[in-house]
């Protein structure tokens, strides 16, 4: 599941659905949590594999805006974190460099570099989570696989947001160590699980960024993707754009499509 | 040097590519043009050790990369490359790069034709790239390479790639030339070059690699067997002439390895080989680790810790190298801002002998599509006896402005 191209954030997110909430009438926050987080996976699972077409646009304090194109390739493996493949067409100086993951449940995720110029693969540290995508508001653990079992959760209430009734409440990471953040919390509709908006919070816990995701359309009348996302830094004013557009499928993607051999003959 | 670098035979691989290219290019969508156009300036703080050597030169340089996709699964990429430079004659030169055409099912992939291919882990010192030849006169650093002639099959499986390799043209060695900087004390006549092999350049090499993924770890294991890439520089006995080195090249066996391991916060990287068939057979190792702490003082900006060790046992004074006993460290620093910001500092450290080498490497984005690079080599305390010693009055700055088009 890649945050990029999905709600499926929610699967970090959520919170008990509203058919057991009777039935749990003695849940904790944090039982009501994971109980809705396994609920969203479930529901967008299946999905097989798909592709999309990603514009990334980053804004500076005064406005200063520059753009980056972006391929991807997703394919849910049973049982594991997903692959993805990233692949870049702008700015020109990088173009053709691709970002190779392979998300995991639990562990570190595994994560690789093509650079076109050399023809060489490397190895990069997934530790590295907090880090910056390519200058943008991202870090890598935003952009990375949002597996279940990742995060912690605890439930706070359910309230409006933008007229839509929201499960709110708060995920916390499990590699503590490494992640960036204390806490998230994120708005997810009560009827789609559908990741509306979140706010991250700095290792001082105060409020770092927030990111607002917009105009979700359905696939395989099934899977929810969002057409944008907007990631806010409140501590610095620079803000981040992902446009997404031309997602497909189930387009037969495999796990050769997934290794150093088609990594080295990307395009 | 055109004839040298371009031998007939490249040409007709070309122009039957190019020709391929055309005729299949009816379907114009699947075909890609873009490339690069440089522009670079080198400037010396000193004399060059030898006449006719300049402390400014100018250089251009153009790449065309073209691609064309006739089907998903069958590829056709040529990269044609050529330079001029201003002062060096052996510095003006080209290359095709890449003229390789490309056929993948799921289960196997061939390429046939001029490519390109990196084996290694290290930051520092590349050992074990062996497939391509290094076009020495275009940086310092050796990360250029010429386009190999080569029939390169690969095929992945569960429990690993194994890759099996044809290479049955050598390309020479590129080297400065009497009016270039970075240069052997005498000159390397690049003209004159001597195989062991009675086949000469028209010995056909053949490589063999096998690599996996385990866990954290990716390895590479492979065996080379022809002509070894680096050539012995001899003292040239003509008498005619002034005195001139020439490259001797040897036929080889070499058995190399390559690692990159995650662990925790920590990457390490090791490269090592033995190779037999020079007058006595060897070793060679480079390691070491990379580290990044990640949003330095409250910033986007990232800072890597670099430190690598080389050794080769010829350090015993059989045959000198420049990395025989040293030690690398680096700093990266990258700024994560809109252009792409970084800055790259590295030393080189010869333990036996102090000598060291200081290196700056800058580069920025500017606008979408023009990237300025600035480099700074010094030379210091060079030891007499290292083979590096030569670059001692080559301190320079290099300023580049790359035009991706």
């Amino acid at each position: 599941m890649n945050f990029f191209f999905s709600n499926t954030l929610t699967a970090s997110f959520l919170f008990a659905p509203l058919l057991f909430v009777q039935l749990a009438y003695s849940e904790t926050a944090e039982e009501k949590g994971l109980a809705i987080a396994m609920e969203a996976d479930r529901r967008d699972s299946g999905f097989g594999d798909y592709t999309a077409n990603m514009t990334m646009i980053l804004k500076n304090k005064q406005g200063k805006e520059s753009k980056r194109a972006i391929r991807s390739k997703t394919l849910e493996v049973p049982g594991d974190g997903d692959k993805i493949l990233s692949i870049f067409d702008t700015p020109r100086d990088v173009k053709g460099t691709a970002f190779l993951t392979f998300s995991r449940k639990k562990g570190d995720d595994k994560q690789w570099l093509y650079l076109p110029a050399l023809k060489r693969v490397k190895r990069i540290n997934s530790r590295n989570k907090s880090g910056s995508f390519m200058g943008s508001e991202f870090a890598y653990e935003d952009i990375a696989s949002q597996e279940v079992e990742k995060y912690t959760y605890r439930h706070l209430r359910e309230e409006e947001y933008r007229g839509v009734l929201c499960f709110v409440g708060e995920s916390y990471p499990v590699d503590k160590k490494n992640s960036g953040y204390t806490k998230r919390i994120s708005w997810v509709d009560t009827a789609e699980y559908r990741l509306l908006k979140v706010e991250f919070y700095d290792r001082k816990k105060s409020l770092l960024k927030t990111l607002t995701i917009d105009g979700y359309q359905q696939y395989l009348g099934k899977y929810w993707r969002a057409d944008s996302m907007n990631m806010v830094n409140h501590q610095t004013g620079k803000s981040t754009t992902l446009l997404f557009n031309d997602y497909n499928f189930r387009t037969g993607l495999t796990d050769k499509d997934f290794n150093s051999t088609s990594l080295k003959r990307v395009r | 040097m055109s004839a040298r670098l371009f031998p007939k035979t490249f040409f007709t691989t070309a122009a039957s590519i190019l020709a391929l290219l055309l005729l299949l290019s009816s379907n114009a969508q699947s075909l890609e043009v873009d490339g690069e156009i440089s522009v670079q300036g080198f400037l010396f703080f000193e004399n060059g050790a030898w006449p006719h050597q300049k402390n400014q030169s100018v250089s251009g340089a153009i790449t065309v990369k073209i691609f064309h996709e006739i089907r998903d699964t069958f590829h056709l990429a040529l990269e044609p490359f050529y330079r001029i430079d201003s002062e060096d004659q052996e510095r003006s030169h080209g290359d095709l790069r890449l003229a390789e055409v490309l056929y993948f099912t799921d289960n196997w992939e061939i390429s046939v034709g001029l490519g390109r291919v990196f084996w290694g882990a290290t930051e520092f010192v590349h050992l074990v790239d062996i497939i391509n030849q290094t076009d020495q006169v275009e940086d310092l650093d050796g990360e250029e390479k010429l386009g190999q002639p080569m029939l390169h099959l690969t095929v992945p499986h569960d429990w690993g790639v194994v890759e099996a390799f044809v290479l049955p043209w050598f390309r020479e060695r590129t080297f400065p030339g009497v009016n270039g900087r970075y240069r052997t004390v005498l000159p390397v006549d690049t003209d004159r070059a001597v195989y062991e092999s009675g086949a000469g350049q028209h010995h056909t090499d053949i490589a063999i690699r096998y690599s996996t993924t385990l866990g954290a770890t990716d390895l590479g294991l492979y065996y080379f067997n022809g002509t070894a890439r680096d050539p012995i520089l001899l003292f040239s006995h003509k008498q005619t002439s002034s005195p001139m080195l020439f490259p001797y090249y040897e036929q080889i066996g070499q058995t190399g390895l390559d690692l990159q391991m995650a662990a925790g916060e920590w990457l390490f990287k090791v490269e090592a080989y033995y190779r037999i068939g020079q007058s006595r057979s060897y070793a060679a190792t480079t390691f070491g680790f990379e580290y990044t702490l990640v949003g330095i003082a409250d910033t986007m900006m990232d800072l890597g810790l670099i430190g690598e060790y080389v050794y080769d046992d010829r350090d015993d004074g059989w045959l000198p190298t420049i990395y025989e006993n040293d030690v690398m460290t680096g700093l990266r620093l990258a700024v994560n801002d809109m252009d792409d910001s970084n800055i790259l500092l590295g030393v080189i450290r010869d333990i036996h002998s102090d000598s060291t080498i200081f290196a700056v490497e800058a580069s920025r984005r500017l606008g979408d599509s023009i990237r300025i690079n600035l480099d700074a080599s010094f030379f210091m305390n060079m030891d007499q006896l290292d083979p590096a010693a030569s670059l001692a009055r080559d301190d320079s700055i290099k300023l580049e402005m790359v035009w991706y088009w």
